[in-house]
């Protein structure tokens, strides 16, 4: 698993409630039998005037002018301030394959659904949930900062648990522990997992000796 | 103490153990598989050299990518026109057969939506943890299971462990109380409870549903209820288990028999709430009130009864919402203040793990019996949600009632509902769909969707518009 310490990057926003997966990265690229590659796909029906398709070459697409990853003073965004209930509908992980493969490796929003926030995690993604004051306020020092050359640069330190806006306010987040372990050490949670075999055989033994039904070979 | 909620009983008796971090590994009884998000989990498993903990408690069929009509169906996965389509189909494939993986294939008459096969087959049983990587697995709440969607990095760890890494939710009830108009349905009530608690409402919560007009509703119902808790942002929806659940098992293929049975039934009883269980949140709707819901922005939440008029952004509580409405309103290409009846359609899609089973067929059919598809409607599909279901159909007649009205018969699959196949809209049509997603795109690029019944789908056909399904 890829790991998250601390990342300093420009953020892009992304100015809308229930962003959903559908929105994030279109059904025609799940049929991909790979993890990676979804980047340029990444909010397709927003980001580019026409109709994506799978393998198709994006460089010479006609770009939608609105759509902020678009604009010169996002290029290269590292992190998407978002609103609430970001990443409802379908528990795609290819949401989170795409936005990490464009390079988004932070997403801050005032909620997540629940499927999509748990998939983050998996690909070195971190999901920052913020008061929806703080993230209004966010957007609001964001728009209020173009013409800078370099942009809204946010630094997220997953260790300490803080986002420093380039005012130099420090804002304080949470996260589970477990998680933030994880995604510290970059850690493969099966083999993790695997370390509790012995309590998951014996769980299965007496599960088995309660429900033999649910061991029914189905073949 | 007070009793327990039926998700804390499920959760606790598939407990492995709980950690000082407030996570926990729950045992999983049941994965389903299907082809669009399970090959980089067995690719997973190949890069690290893992075999699955238990083959089989896993179940695959191929659904999301599959062609409905008969000549593309016909030459199996050979047969599926769309390269990556094929490749994808043919990766479960070959992953079932390395990995010994029981599969029905895509022209087993056993195929389906993983969401219909499951509780049909047996496969579903009450009482058990069932994961899939697939939002809609709330589905199979309806018989008393504990099951979510997860992401392929979870599909590989339940194939690898039989375990997740979880943390317990909070539990929440939604209960029903009085009685149903006529011509209101399940899918009419889980759209009214999305439109009274929100997209969001249900995130961190596990929702039951209970009360008098659950409970009369039938097996086909409450799947289409639970199906749908995931738009609520619930990823567990819920419903205790009585006569209907054990009466709608018994038999099926894969079920427990002899004693086997008897002992899984007394286990069954007891897979209700207590009387003094703690809900952390409770919500009461009254049947009566309930009328045809017909949704008319890009998020279920945006959802009106069939009296009901577009809203106008301005009245909206807050800038955000008046936003939201106003770009819905565009891509919906509707104006405030114009009646949901006054709603054109271009085509109608009867299908989807929400309304593909065979109540809902029967209710579209006796709805368009002796009628025709109105001249402007584009485009009429049915898609049963199984194959046995197909039969099922055919041996009702009820295809020919469809095929006499102008509809499409179509091969069983996922179809319409997220359009990873050529079942897709056009740039700006407006479509009746039975499905559970109106998001933009959802159906196809530009595609212009509004859930609704069966029923409420199928008279739309017939006028042409949307109309109260009370006064057919």
């Amino acid at each position: 698993m890829k790991s998250f310490t601390v990342l300093e990057g420009v953020t892009a926003p992304m100015d809308r409630a229930n962003v959903d997966t559908d929105l994030i990265i279109p059904k025609q690229f799940l049929k991909s039998i790979k993890r990676s590659g979804f980047g340029p796909y990444l909010f397709d029906e927003v980001r580019y005037l026409d109709r994506g398709e799978p393998g198709q070459d994006c460089t010479d697409r006609p770009l939608n002018p609105d759509f902020p990853l678009n604009q010169r003073r996002y290029q290269g965004a590292r992190v998407l301030l978002a609103r609430e209930n970001f990443g409802c509908g379908s528990s795609r992980e290819h949401a989170p394959w795409a936005l990490e493969d464009y390079g988004i490796h932070c997403i801050i929003a005032p909620s997540f659904a629940d499927i999509f926030y748990n998939n983050c995690f998996k690909n070195g993604i971190l999901p920052i949930e913020l008061d929806a004051a703080v993230v209004d306020r966010l957007f609001g020092e964001l728009y209020a900062s173009e013409g800078y050359s370099e942009g809204f640069i946010l630094k997220v330190d997953l260790d300490k648990q803080t986002v420093i806006t380039p005012a130099g306010e420090k804002i304080h987040f949470e996260v589970d522990e477990f998680r933030k372990h994880c995604l510290l050490n970059g850690l493969d949670d099966i083999a993790l997992t695997l370390t509790s075999a012995d309590a998951i055989r014996d769980f299965e033994k007496s599960w088995r000796q309660k429900s033999p039904w649910l061991f029914d070979a189905i073949r | 103490m007070s009793g327990q909620t039926l998700y804390d009983k499920l959760w606790h008796s598939h407990l492995v153990e709980e950690r000082d971090d407030g996570t926990a590994l729950l045992y999983i009884d049941r994965q389903l598989i299907h082809e669009v998000t399970s090959p980089q989990a067995f690719e997973g498993l190949r890069l690290h050299n893992r075999q699955p903990w238990r083959v089989d408690a896993n179940f695959a069929v191929p659904d999301h990518n599959v062609p409905t009509e008969i000549h593309e169906r016909s030459g199996g996965v050979a047969g599926i026109t769309d390269p990556i389509s094929r490749l994808q189909v043919q990766t479960l494939d070959d992953n079932c057969r390395d990995f010994e993986i029981l599969e029905f294939q895509v022209n087993d008459v056993r195929q389906g939506i993983v969401h219909v096969v499951g509780p049909e087959q047996g496969v579903t049983l009450p009482g058990m943890t069932i994961v899939c990587g697939d939002s809609h697995t709330s589905t199979h709440g309806a018989l008393g299971a504990l099951a979510h969607g997860i992401g392929t990095s979870e599909v590989e760890h339940v194939m690898s462990t039989q375990c997740l890494v979880q943390q317990k939710m909070k539990n929440m009830l939604v209960r029903v109380d009085g009685q149903l108009q006529a011509g209101v349905t399940a899918k009419d009530v889980v759209l009214a409870i999305i439109g009274e608690i929100g997209t969001a409402g249900g995130t961190h919560h596990a929702i039951e549903f209970g009360g008098e007009v659950i409970r009369a509703l039938s097996m086909e119902g409450r799947m289409t209820i639970c199906n749908m808790a995931i738009e609520a942002g619930a990823r567990v929806g819920l419903i205790g288990v009585d006569e209907t659940t054990v009466e709608y098992v018994k038999g099926r293929p894969y079920a427990p028999t002899g004693q086997t049975w008897e002992q899984a039934v007394a286990a069954w009883n007891e897979l209700h709430t207590d009387s003094d269980a703690h809900f952390d949140r409770v919500v009461e709707l009254r049947g009566e009130d309930i009328e045809p819901q017909v949704t008319w922005g890009t998020s279920p939440e945006m959802v009106l009864p069939i009296s009901g008029t577009i809203p106008n952004p301005a009245s909206m509580g807050n800038v955000g919402k008046q936003a939201a409405t106003e770009r819905a309103l565009h891509y919906m290409g509707l104006k405030a203040g114009m009646k949901i009846t006054d709603i054109k359609l271009d085509t109608v899609f009867i299908g989807s793990c929400t309304n593909s089973r065979i109540e809902d067929l029967r209710a579209a059919a006796t709805v368009v019996k002796g009628k025709k598809v109105a001249a402007t409607v584009k485009r009429a599909l049915v898609v049963p949600g199984s194959g046995k279901i197909k039969q099922q159909a055919e041996e009702e007649g009820l295809d020919k009632v469809f095929t006499a009205a102008g509809m499409e018969w179509r091969e069983p699959g996922c179809s319409m509902c997220l359009a990873m196949n050529s079942d897709k809209l056009g740039d700006g049509e407006h479509c009746a769909s039975t499905s559970n997603r109106n998001f933009e795109g959802r159906q196809g690029f530009g595609g212009r969707t509004h859930l609704v019944s069966p029923a409420m789908a199928a008279a739309a056909a017939v006028a042409g518009h949307f109309v109260d399904i009370r006064n057919w």
